[in-house]
């Protein structure tokens, strides 16, 4: 209690009259030519603290992304930092430039989108500034109270951090997007400062596909077990060209080989939350439901009656997905 | 050769079915069905196999938490570890325990204990946080390997495939490092009987936060646990006809 009492007074002394006043950092996930769907979700929360969004641009020859951040309504400013340095986006080349930034313009919140590279990103900004982190959030309450998954997305935890800088990676699907338009921002360059050159980037093997995203696609058909091989992935294929969706996969298709990792929806695989999911031969355990539970619609077709994802689908078909699958795409 | 500090954390048993207590301050953990984070077996499996190949000479489980969490480092030790050490926290203090805290909890033994690896799992499938490698890292200032699928040493050196959102990334760094371990690492090994019981023999050492100099005063307060929105029953389809009628009906075809 009389710790708490201090920091006020410390924080209040530091910002002077301006301490009420909350002052965001978003750091942007871009591929240096696009920025990243879950940013424009990641803005969306900013806005929602309220106060000033400023929005970090770090990369490699990545202007085009940054003029692009400036078009989104409500950004106060963009940060542009170019580097060959950033290659690869590693939490160690950009920690130390988060860090400037926040001891020159006193953030009181940092920001970023819950993927591979918030997650990896926030936690060591957080460690150095001797904060407690927040994972994943999925509502602000207040400026200082968020509201987040655990056990797998079978409790809702709120939590108030007492820390002086919030720094809290975003759920992307929990929040619209924020349309990257009517907007006006002044982007400024800022020095990439001194680069750790601790972790050496080689290269990435992306999984190519003309589908679309997984964590953002407006339908999703996901395989599972059920499927038997990677050859019959191709049912679901064929069924999501029909709704343009895009193609995920429960655990035990990923682990027996049938599909690459990063097709996983699940607490430990991606988030999903789009308009209909579409389980086949999915089971429905706890790691997968963590998943896609928040999906607006649920269809499962799966040959046994008493699989648990039946205890969620909205619509179930008990059928032969050999059957049924192929049935169903002939017919749309 | 390299000294390997694994972090090893109790966690509810993942098949269990949790539930939130009435007064909303957590989830009903008394006489549930507990054991080791699935993420901290990958990367217990991880340090005994480099052991096995003789790239690291000891291997250090260490378990953050209440006296049950030495069962937690038995399993480890059976599982290969040679020593564990036990930083007890319990009661009102363990409740409020975080990442930050367990962090530098272990930075503080990694340094001690003159270790130039730390490996953790990616996440606890409790809290889902995500951030005890990353924040370890910081602390240390050491460079850190996440969501790691593939781990290559050769002479200090690290080449680590990473499981990114996209794909793979391959990244290089040198050791002291600390690495997270993602499901796909490898596959954990069973530990037989007589392992079991030469693991009872395996020294433990007990610790408090306060020996370590860390500070584990609250940085989070939790407000409520609540259960989450329940889903209503939907309905089972007699063919698949019905099901695209359905689908119609609510605008998705």
């Amino acid at each position: 209690m009389f710790s708490t009492c201090i920091r006020t007074l410390r924080t209040a002394s530091k910002f002077g009259p301006l301490a009420r006043y909350e002052s965001t950092l978003v750091i942007a996930e871009h591929n240096n030519e696009s920025l990243l769907p879950i940013t424009s979700n990641t803005l969306t929360a900013a806005k929602k603290i309220g106060g000033d969004v400023t929005v970090l641009v770090a990369g490699t020859k990545c202007e085009a992304v940054a003029q692009s951040v400036c078009k989104a309504k409500g950004v106060s400013k963009v940060l542009l930092a170019d580097s060959d340095a950033f290659k690869g986006f590693t939490a160690e080349s950009l920690t130390p430039l988060i860090l400037k930034l926040c001891n020159d313009h006193k953030f009181t919140h940092i920001l970023a989108g819950a993927s591979a590279f918030g997650k990896a990103l926030l936690p060591r900004v957080a460690a150095k500034l001797d904060v407690s982190p927040v994972s994943d959030i999925i509502g602000i309450k207040a400026s200082d109270t968020f509201v987040r998954t655990i056990y797998a997305g079978n409790a809702i935890q709120t939590l108030k951090s007492k820390d002086n800088v919030k720094v809290v990676s975003v759920r992307g699907t929990s929040f619209e997007q924020l349309p990257l338009e009517g907007g006006d921002a002044k982007c400024e360059n800022v020095p990439a400062g001194d680069i750790s050159s601790q972790v050496q980037y080689i290269k990435q093997e992306l999984s190519k596909s003309d589908r679309p995203e997984l964590t953002s696609a407006k339908v999703v058909i996901s395989g599972g077990r059920g499927m038997k091989s990677g050859d019959n992935f191709k049912l679901l294929y064929t069924l999501a060209d029909k709704f343009n969706a895009a193609v995920g996969a429960s655990r035990a298709a990923v682990d027996a080989g049938f599909v690459p990792n990063d097709l996983q929806v699940g607490q430990t695989g991606k988030i999903v939350a789009p308009n209909l999911y579409i389980a086949v031969g999915i089971s429905g355990a706890i790691q997968h439901l963590a998943g896609m539970k928040d999906s607006k619609t649920i269809v499962a077709i799966n040959k046994d009656p008493e699989a648990p994802i039946f205890q969620v689908a909205d619509y179930g078909l008990v059928a032969d997905l050999f059957k049924a699958v192929p049935e169903l795409t002939e017919k749309l | 050769m390299a000294r390997v500090l694994v972090g090893v954390k109790r966690v509810i048993d993942y098949a269990v079915r949790i539930r939130v207590k009435p007064d909303k301050t957590g989830v009903v953990t008394d006489g549930i069905k507990h054991s080791m984070n699935p993420f901290d077996e990958i990367a217990i499996e991880e340090a005994v196999r480099m052991k096995e190949k003789k790239i690291a000479q000891e291997v250090i489980a260490v378990s953050c938490g209440p006296t049950q969490s030495q069962d937690t480092i038995r399993t480890a030790l059976a599982m290969g570890a040679d020593r564990g050490i036990h930083v007890e926290i319990s009661g009102p203090e363990y409740q409020t325990l975080q990442p930050i805290h367990i962090s530098k909890i272990l930075a503080k033994l990694a340094q001690d204990e003159k270790v130039n690896l730390v490996i953790l799992g990616k996440q606890a499938i409790d809290d889902d946080n995500n951030q005890t490698a990353q924040m370890t890292a910081g602390v240390l200032d050491w460079p850190s390997g996440t969501f790691c699928s593939k781990v290559e040493n050769s002479n200090g050196e690290l080449t680590i495939t990473r499981e990114i959102d996209g794909g793979l990334e391959v990244v290089k760094m040198k050791t002291p490092a600390v690495l997270s371990a993602d499901l796909r690492l490898n596959e954990p090994r069973y530990a037989t009987l007589p392992n079991i019981m030469k693991a009872k023999k395996k020294p433990i050492k007990k610790i408090t936060p306060k020996d370590l100099g860390v500070d584990i005063a609250p940085r989070i307060e939790v407000l409520s646990v609540e259960d989450p929105p329940v889903r209503q029953a939907g309905a089972i389809l007699p063919d698949v006809d019905t099901l695209i009628t359905k689908l119609k009906e609510s605008g998705h075809v």
